[in-house]
């Protein structure tokens, strides 16, 4: 049967274009790949390929025929053994209409995300011995206790290994697990952040370390891209269990490019869990969380919290679930949302308000996403006043997202309006006093939450 | 307007270049007649699919970017001929001929270029995202030079198993100039991971020349300061191209670190569906097609030993449209995802 040759589409947005010129006419032969005509689109002209083999049977479009539509039949292409006679007959190319023309679908009801359950901290047992321990020493003790239970996960990154890490965190690891599994990097983060993820989509369990996460940025294309997304574009086939980790934050004195926190930017991205924790016991049951996690998880961590030391309860195996608050301080005139280092002026800033008589309710939000609201909202309805604290520079930052869904999801509780203390606009200046006015303080944190009470 | 480079592949061919301790190189692998049939027929499956997406496209049935494979075939077909189960394969964007040529299907494929919920990623991830892990095909990447990474990633994880499979790294001459390529050279030769970095160099990094775009055009020796052998090889010759994969595989198997293809070919088509193509000459694609068509080599040596009669290809060339219509057909019948599917496969 012949073939009907249609107007192309030769861009993603064409609707209709100039037949400018016809390379072959009625009566002669053409295969697979042969142009056959010249079309002038909004951008370009474009040649026009044969797909099929046949004989121009004949031309419907004269050339210099302007605004043929896309899918308009331009031309019949006879078929062996068939003459002139058979036009008539001709099929389209395709029988069903391009999806492009097809009625738009009504507005169909997509169901709002579903929301995965997440299980409470475990009870720690009665009894239970607590050890003191720095967070550095627990984010080791972590590894170690997950490279001890499952030979897939091995942690890289720079100085690692022989050095013992850049801040100390995989002292020892190295002795006990050997270079297979403890590997040091040239200092590469683009390229081992892309090994780091092709080894965990291959279901190895990578723990990738950036001696600090402003040199990740050499590798975000690698994290959102390559990690965060494949298993949606891969259609739930392939994903990438591979954890992030290193300190994020103003360290002490080390200027701009070394002091930022990367809190708000990675909790911007679907596909990716975001972790950063206060205590050496989050940080531990956490990491080991991680570690386990199917999903990437970025787990930030900060150099100034790594020599601070909390108590660790003295568990085979203590995890704890990621995308949980945990109210650190319950208190009932007021509620400071705080995590990773904010923590520090919020537990002081409470220490204060009590003496002046507020007292304050502080939930460590240990996950940045998925962000745990519901348990902000328990608490802004008990107190009804909400401060947020954070390192982080103000705009678009975690604070203000936890104030945009408080006033969208509880905003009749609400007896003043939300405020946010954060590091200030500016790239981190070295000069100590420069150095100190940029980063939030304690006072601050206070004022604000005075403010709120009104007081 | 820059001079264009008209040289054919001939001119560059491997062959004119020394061989190289511990590589032949340049050499042709003996085809038997199965060999030769079975390459024609994955070649020639590739060609006409890509065809029909062409065409699908120019219909507006897929949308967004398409980039076809035509011209290129043997590269990924004579590269597949030479691996065994469990080799991995990771390549960039133009990807749709390496899936066939893992053997993913013609219908899941086209179903993904049409975006609807029989494509290989639900309709989700579309030309340039798809995967199967049962095949060992690791995407599919839309950010040129990461699939390099990626796949050095993969060798890792076979060196970090104790297996002895590789794992084939396709880009092209473009992304050959991103800095991770380098940065994965450098791990990979330190770490003698067993990863076959694939250059194709089909002479067009979208619009730009090979020689407007690189100091050192040839591709095979980018991995000269890492101590990474490599060779150029035709990769419009089936042949050519499955002896050095032979050649490179035992290298990579045998423990000896990473090695560079670079895969001297040619595209047929733009960029991609909207590349007019004016930055070459007519006759320098005419004369690709015309002199070293990789599909025509293989007809014509099948014919030529009479181990093919006319009738027989176009049995072949029958079946492999059968198989792309009815691709064709699935891709335009099956319905688009369910909405629900919105939010699935985002955490798991």
């Amino acid at each position: 049967m012949p073939v009907e040759i249609l107007m192309p589409a030769l861009s993603p947005t064409m609707e209709e274009g100039t037949l400018s010129k016809w390379l072959k006419n009625e009566g002669d032969k053409v295969a697979s790949g042969d142009v056959i005509a010249e079309i002038e689109t909004d951008k370009a002209t474009m040649e026009v390929e044969a797909v099929d083999e046949g004989t121009i049977g004949k031309l419907l479009i004269a050339a210099g025929t302007e605004g043929v539509k896309v899918n308009t039949p331009i031309a019949v292409l006879l078929q062996d053994g068939e003459a002139a006679g058979d036009i008539a007959s001709a099929k389209t190319e395709a029988p069903k209409p391009a999806a492009a023309e097809a009625p738009a679908p009504a507005a169909a009801p997509v169901a709002a995300q579903p929301k995965a359950e997440i299980p409470s901290d475990p009870a720690i047992p009665a009894g239970t011995e607590m050890v003191t321990i720095t967070v550095r020493e627990a984010l080791r003790d972590a590894m170690a206790e997950e490279m001890r239970a499952d030979d897939d996960v091995f942690v890289m990154g720079e100085e690692v290994a022989e050095y013992q890490g850049a801040y100390k965190i995989t002292q020892g690891l190295l002795q006990e697990f050997g270079p297979r599994r403890v590997v040091d990097t040239p200092i590469t983060e683009h390229g081992f952040a892309g090994i780091g993820v092709g080894a965990a989509m291959t279901g190895l369990r990578p723990i990738v370390e950036f001696m600090t996460f402003n040199f990740a940025m050499q590798a975000i294309d690698h994290i959102i891209n390559s990690a965060a997304k494949t298993l949606y574009m891969s259609g739930g086939q392939m994903g990438a269990p591979i954890v992030f980790r290193g300190p994020s934050g103003a360290a002490a004195r080390v200027a701009a490019q070394h002091s930022q926190c990367y809190a708000a930017w990675y909790s911007h991205i679907p596909g990716l869990k975001v972790v950063m924790p206060y205590t050496a016991a989050d940080a531990k049951g956490l990491l080991k969380a991680a570690i386990r996690d199917p999903n990437p998880v970025i787990f930030l961590e900060n150099e100034i919290l790594y020599g601070q030391s909390f108590e660790v309860p003295k568990l085979d195996d203590f995890v704890l679930p990621i995308g949980k608050a945990r109210i650190h301080r319950v208190g009932k005139d007021a509620t400071i949302v705080s995590f990773g280092i904010g923590m520090t002026y919020a537990v002081k800033a409470a220490a204060e308000l009590e003496a002046q008589g507020i007292d304050v309710e502080i939930i460590d939000l240990r996950t940045i996403r998925p962000m745990d609201l519901p348990t902000v909202i328990e608490s802004v309805k008990k107190t009804g006043r909400l401060v947020t604290v954070e390192e982080g520079y103000p705009q678009s930052s975690v604070g203000t997202e936890i104030a945009t869904r408080v006033m969208q999801q509880a905003f009749d509780y609400l007896d003043a309006p939300i405020l946010t203390v954060a590091g200030k606009d500016v790239p981190m200046p070295y000069a100590a006093n420069l150095e100190k006015l940029a980063l939030p303080n304690v006072a601050e944190v206070v004022e604000a939450v005075k403010a709120v009470c009104y007081k | 307007m820059a001079p264009r480079k008209t040289a054919s592949v001939s001119s560059r061919k491997a062959a004119a270049k020394p061989a190289k301790k511990d590589f032949a190189g340049g050499t042709i692998a003996e085809f038997s007649k199965e060999a030769e049939l079975k390459a024609y027929r994955e070649m020639l499956l590739i060609r006409r699919f890509e065809e029909k997406a062409g065409q699908l496209y120019g219909m507006g049935f897929i949308g967004g970017f398409c980039h076809l494979y035509i011209g290129q075939e043997a590269v990924v077909v004579g590269m597949q001929l030479a691996l065994k189960e469990g080799d991995q394969v990771i390549t960039g964007y133009r990807d749709h001929g390496h899936m066939l040529a893992c053997g993913m299907s013609a219908r899941g494929v086209m179903a993904e270029l049409t975006g609807r919920r029989g494509g290989l990623s639900k309709g989700k991830g579309g030309s340039m995202h798809m995967f199967s892990k049962e095949k060992h095909f690791y995407g599919g990447h839309g950010i040129v030079g990461a699939q390099v990474s990626l796949g050095t990633g993969l060798a890792f994880a076979n060196r970090y198993r104790g297996n002895d499979n590789v794992s084939l790294a396709y880009f092209g001459d473009g992304a050959a100039n991103q800095g991770q390529v380098y940065e994965s050279f450098n791990m990979a030769a330190l770490w003698k991971l067993p990863v076959i970095y694939i250059v194709e160099n089909n002479r067009y990094a979208m619009g730009t020349s090979v020689s407007r775009a690189s100091a050192q055009t040839d591709f095979s020796q980018r991995g000269a300061s890492f101590g990474i052998p490599g060779y150029q090889v035709d990769g419009m010759d089936v042949r050519a191209v499955k002896a050095a994969a032979d050649e490179a595989v035992e290298h990579c198997r045998s423990g000896k670190g990473p090695i560079i293809l670079e895969m001297l070919t040619y595209r047929y088509r733009g960029h991609s569906m909207s590349d007019p193509a004016k930055y070459r000459s007519k006759d320098e694609v005419q004369k690709m097609r015309s002199e070293h068509d990789p599909i025509e080599q293989v007809k014509a040596r099948l014919v030529e030993k009479g181990w093919a009669s006319e009738d027989e290809l176009k049995q072949v060339d029958k079946e492999v449209r059968d198989i792309v219509a009815d691709s064709a057909d699935f891709a335009q019948s099956d319905p688009e995802p369910d909405v629900a599917e919105l939010y699935t496969d985002i955490l798991l």
